[in-house]
């Protein structure tokens, strides 16, 4: 226990907040996606083309901001090829998605020839006078960028939607029932677009928080990984926002202490630890079996009006 | 079995012969890991193509493929650019080795230079840097510029490479600063900007306030820019967006004056199977600007450590050193052999921890 | 307004028509791309679908083709199954892994003995260890529900730190001066799966892609598992009736595109790629779920598809290298082609029809 000493934790837990940031973004939007029924597997593409939208637009301009609302922008157009695939050609989700992936990861790359080496403007760290200044809790929680409390507040706004609102009732409707919800007179396809737009939104500001923040540079497939770990992530969640920011903390929290635990001299299977939470995941996906909280009915299937 | 052997050699041959023909420039190939846009590792090589675009002008052409999977999709490459015509063929990591050796038996008449690698043919030579010696000079700056007498140490695969520049790293900062310590976070990655600039901001908070990196990206300089008082070294390129401060020294791989060079001897005709390991001296390991963040005397004392490396009349790993378990690894007045230095699978006293495998 | 009609069954014509469309469209939007770029089009186009089969190298191409292509149409095959039957396993990159490990694993504990029984306890091996990695979602879904797409999806990550630990750990090379990875198999010779016939591409892993192509296509065509297989994916409530027990089914699917993913990755490591390096995986298991629809899910069609990607994969490389064009644009050329492909595919069973406002 010598060794853990040097780990500070609420500094821990204040960088924790910011690693997970971006997979929490990603995984709110396609939260929202799959409860409309649809599985968008392109979440690594959309989000390293918000990433290097938003780097290019940030530089460009000199404004984090037009950065960020570029990123969206990129996200969604890239969102709405799937959604023309997917919902207008009737095309396979999986195979969309997948494609899309492949898509961003070059468009994004082409996009951003000439952008590496250059260092973006900085995004300018909410310091709250007081609360910031709070014992523990002021490093934890009221010492970040914008970012980080507009994630934060997304979530409360998906969960409060989905549950509270008519239009959170008849998305769900639309991703459990699609012949019903149509039925009932509601555009499933419709409704379904504006979803996999909000999808690749998020996803491309979660992306553009990496190359602007995190990061921040643009490199080449500099997500590594990262769309895949949110789809996990909503998974992990069972659909519900609340605990997608429990996961997104899970996630990011178990890479984080993997590097501090390394840093404080304690040799650890790096390997068996990053496995850990897909592992978990699965887990849960096990124990919710016995819950009412399961999969949208009809996610990944294909609607069409005359079926 | 024979027959069809024979006919594909004649048929690999007979291409091979009427590409050779085609052309009069001297074709120079290139087979890149990563992308080009990778700001280190492959950006850096891609330079040095430039350089031997620069330098010959017309005289020579080259071609490259980028992001090439090490594996079966390299052994492609590699013959796709030897059918193409090419005179000579950089592969440029150490996964491509392999490959290269397969396809060089294909094709004697194709020289290859394979980077960081350790077998050869005679048509196949190797090369690297000795980024051992760059490591000497960050460790003498860092153990200087240490308040917390904690230097982090970003480190990607426990491979002798990685290895020999931690020990490196340490033994020169131990020099200036007996209170120095080391804390080392392997990233088992070369290249993930995300982990990086996690692994840098997980030893600024266990009290690190020099971090060094053996992985590519910009990410570890960013943090330390974020923390504040910090200072970082560049990898692979010169960083210098991050200079005078947190920025405050690199090493530059440099790779321009050894492509000009094999280029040359194709085109003479001199060219032979060597096995290249080059620093400071020949320059193919550059020590970037040492900015004003450094004090006076500190930069004179690195620069004088460099000139001593240049010139051949220090060498970074001289005895007396013990091994990490107190062993006698070299006594006064040895220096390490460079078989030892190629394998090199152990710390060196001081340093704590172990190395993972 | 345009309005879709279902057609009562998929067209034959358009069946055949659609993937030339998309490929003509794909042409023209890639050479717009390529021009964009100031590439000559043309000369792009036909770096990549012309020079690998007939271009002055076509040689050493060709054969490349099917290296290339035969680990994408077995694991393809393998998915065709389950899909068909609504079972999806998106988790054949774990799969892949998995085989790889268990074969190469089978091979290293032997080294350096030699004997000809090594290489077919490889193939058992790999093939046991992707049916098992195919397996688990299949239990947990039959025991629990759980849903397979994401539980195939995580072992995809779960088998990827598992390589990561064996490149680095266990099977790494104790020859190999500290560097991650395994000994390589080509040294090796009976754990090699070498050329059968030297210059042809042709080894273990394109025989086992070829005739699990016919088997799947007599399954699917002649055997009553076949006729199970498409009963539960077109109509599940008739298939239940028939006596169709889902659980055989589901056991039967995952683990056989398992096993079959395993065989590709296990030919794989003990072939073209040769050792078991840190990320010796490059998306096989992703790809071959595209290719698996971009086949509709047929056999033959399977193959096309399979050779088609490996084509504009060799292609691709080779307009890299020839013109000097960035991977990324290839990348997204490939995208291209995959979206058009899939967006033609709605002609296959819809019409398009004129339809008037209605009158409410």
């Amino acid at each position: 226990m010598m060794i853990l000493s040097s780990i500070d934790p609420v500094l821990l837990l204040a960088s924790l907040m910011v690693a997970s940031t971006p997979i929490l973004l990603a995984a709110l939007g396609e939260l929202v996606v799959e409860r409309a029924g649809v599985l968008n597997l392109g979440v690594e593409g959309m989000m390293i083309t918000g990433a290097i939208c938003g780097f290019a637009m940030a530089v460009n301009t000199g404004s984090p901001l037009v950065g960020f609302i570029a990123a969206a922008a990129g996200g969604a157009v890239l969102a709405l090829l799937f959604a023309l695939l997917t919902q207008f050609a009737l095309a396979n989700q999986v195979a969309s998605g997948l494609a899309l992936t492949l898509f961003g990861l070059g468009l994004s790359s082409l996009l951003g020839q000439g952008y590496v080496g250059i260092k973006p403007p900085p995004t300018a760290r909410l310091d709250l006078p007081i609360l910031s200044d709070l014992p523990l809790v002021g490093r934890v929680l009221f010492s970040h960028d914008l970012m980080v409390y507009f994630a934060l507040a997304l979530v409360a706004l998906v969960w409060a939607l989905l549950k509270y609102t008519r239009a959170g009732l008849i998305l769900r409707a639309v991703g459990e029932n699609h012949e019903a919800a149509h039925a009932l007179g509601y555009k499933v396809v419709r409704i379904r677009i504006l979803a996999i737009l909000f999808g690749g939104a998020c996803a491309g500001l979660g992306g553009a928080y990496l190359s602007l923040v995190r990061v921040p540079q643009w490199t080449e497939g500099m997500t590594s990984g990262a769309g895949w770990i949110a789809l996990a992530l909503v998974v992990f969640a069972s659909w519900k926002a609340g605990r997608v920011l429990l996961g997104a903390w899970l996630f990011g929290g178990v890479s984080v202490l993997q590097l501090n635990l390394q840093a404080a001299g304690l040799a650890i299977p790096v390997e068996y630890l990053s496995m850990s939470p897909y592992l978990i995941t699965i887990l849960v996906l096990v124990i919710m079996s016995a819950d009412k909280s399961r999969a949208p009915a009809s996610l990944g299937r294909i609607f069409h009006a005359s079926q | 079995m024979k027959l069809t052997h024979l006919l594909t050699s004649a048929a690999l041959a007979l291409g091979l012969a009427s590409a050779a023909v085609a052309q009069d420039k001297t074709k120079v190939g290139f087979i890149y890991v990563g992308p080009i846009g990778d700001g280190g590792w492959t950006y850096e090589h891609d330079k040095g193509r430039l350089a031997v675009e620069a330098h010959f002008g017309d005289a020579v052409e080259t071609v490259y493929q980028e992001s090439v999977p090490e594996g079966a999709d390299a052994e492609r490459a590699i013959t796709q650019m030897a059918l193409q015509g090419a005179d000579l063929i950089f592969t440029t990591s150490f996964g491509f080795m392999e490959p290269t050796l397969a396809v060089a038996e294909k094709f004697p008449d194709v020289k290859f230079e394979h980077a960081t690698g350790y077998k050869t043919l005679p048509n196949v030579s190797t090369y690297s840097a000795r980024f051992y010696e760059g490591r000497a000079v960050q460790g003498h700056i860092a153990g200087k510029m240490t308040k917390s007498n904690i230097v982090g140490y970003i480190a990607s695969y426990p491979i002798p490479e990685v290895i020999r520049g931690i020990n490196s790293a340490y033994i020169h900062a131990k020099k200036v600063n007996p209170d120095v310590e080391f804390k080392i976070i392997w990233a088992y990655t070369w290249f993930d900007p995300a982990k990086e600039a996690d692994a840098a901001t997980a030893l600024i908070e266990q009290g690190a306030d020099v971090i060094l990196q053996h992985t590519d990206s910009t990410a570890p300089q960013a943090a330390a820019e974020k923390a504040g008082n910090v200072v970082t070294f560049g990898q692979a390129s010169d960083m210098s967006e991050y200079a005078p401060f947190p920025r405050v020294s690199s090493i530059i791989d440099n790779w321009a004056p050894y492509y000009i060079a094999r280029t040359q001897a194709v085109m003479d005709g001199t060219w032979e199977s060597t096995q290249t390991w080059d620093g400071i001296g020949p320059g193919m390991v550059g020590i970037g600007e040492i900015s004003d963040a450094v004090p006076a005397e500190v930069k004179e004392e690195a620069l004088a450590l460099k000139a001593a490396m240049a010139d051949g009349s220090y060498h970074p790993f001289s005895g007396p050193l013990n091994k990490q378990d107190g062993s006698v690894w070299l006594a006064e007045g040895a220096v390490a052999d460079d078989g030892t230095l190629l394998g090199m699978d152990f710390y060196v006293e001081g340093l704590t921890g172990e190395i993972p495998n | 307004m345009l309005k879709l009609e279902k057609r009562p069954q998929p067209s034959r014509l358009w069946t055949w028509v659609t993937p030339i469309l998309a490929v003509v469209i794909t042409m023209l939007a890639g050479g717009a791309l390529f021009a964009a770029l100031g590439q000559d089009p043309v000369e792009a186009i036909s770096t990549i679908f012309w020079q690998p089969l007939f271009g002055e190298f076509a040689f050493y191409y060709r054969p490349q083709l099917l290296i290339k292509g035969a680990p994408l149409v077995l694991i393809a095959i393998g998915l065709s199954l389950g899909f068909r039957a609504g079972i999806w396993n998106i988790g054949a990159e774990g799969q892949y892994i998995v085989g790889a490990l268990a074969g190469a694993g089978v091979g290293l504990a032997f080294y350096p003995t030699e004997s000809w029984v090594i290489f077919p306890l490889m193939v058992l091996a790999g093939a046991i260890g992707g049916w098992v990695w195919g397996t688990i979602p299949a239990l947990l879904k039959l025991k629990f529900g759980t849903n397979e797409i994401l539980v195939s999806l995580m072992l995809v990550y779960v088998a990827e730190q598992l390589l990561a630990a064996m490149a680095l750990g266990l099977m790494k090379n104790p020859e190999g001066r500290g560097f991650p990875g395994s000994r390589n198999f080509r040294q090796y010779e009976s754990a090699h799966n070498a050329e059968l016939i030297t210059g042809t591409g042709m080894h273990w892993g394109v025989v086992a892609a070829m005739i699990a192509v016919i088997l799947a296509y007599v399954l699917l065509s002649r055997h009553i598992l076949g006729y199970h297989i498409r009963l539960a994916g077109q109509a599940p409530k008739a298939a239940r009736f028939a006596g169709v027990r889902s659980a055989r089914l589901i056991l039967f699917c995952l683990g056989t595109s398992g096993a079959l993913a395993g065989l590709a990755g296990m030919f794989e490591v003990s072939g073209p790629a040769g050792q078991v390096s840190i990320d010796f995986n490059v998306g096989y298991g992703f790809t071959a779920i595209i290719v698996a629809f971009l086949g509709r899910l047929h056999p033959l069609g399977i193959l096309l598809a399979g050779t088609l990607l490996a084509l504009t994969y060799i292609g691709g490389e080779l307009a890299q290298s020839n013109m000097g064009l960035p991977a990324a644009a290839i990348q997204l050329f490939q995208g291209m082609l995959l979206f058009f492909l899939l967006a033609v595919d709605v002609l296959t069973n819809f019409r398009v029809r004129l339809s008037r406002p209605e009158v409410a």
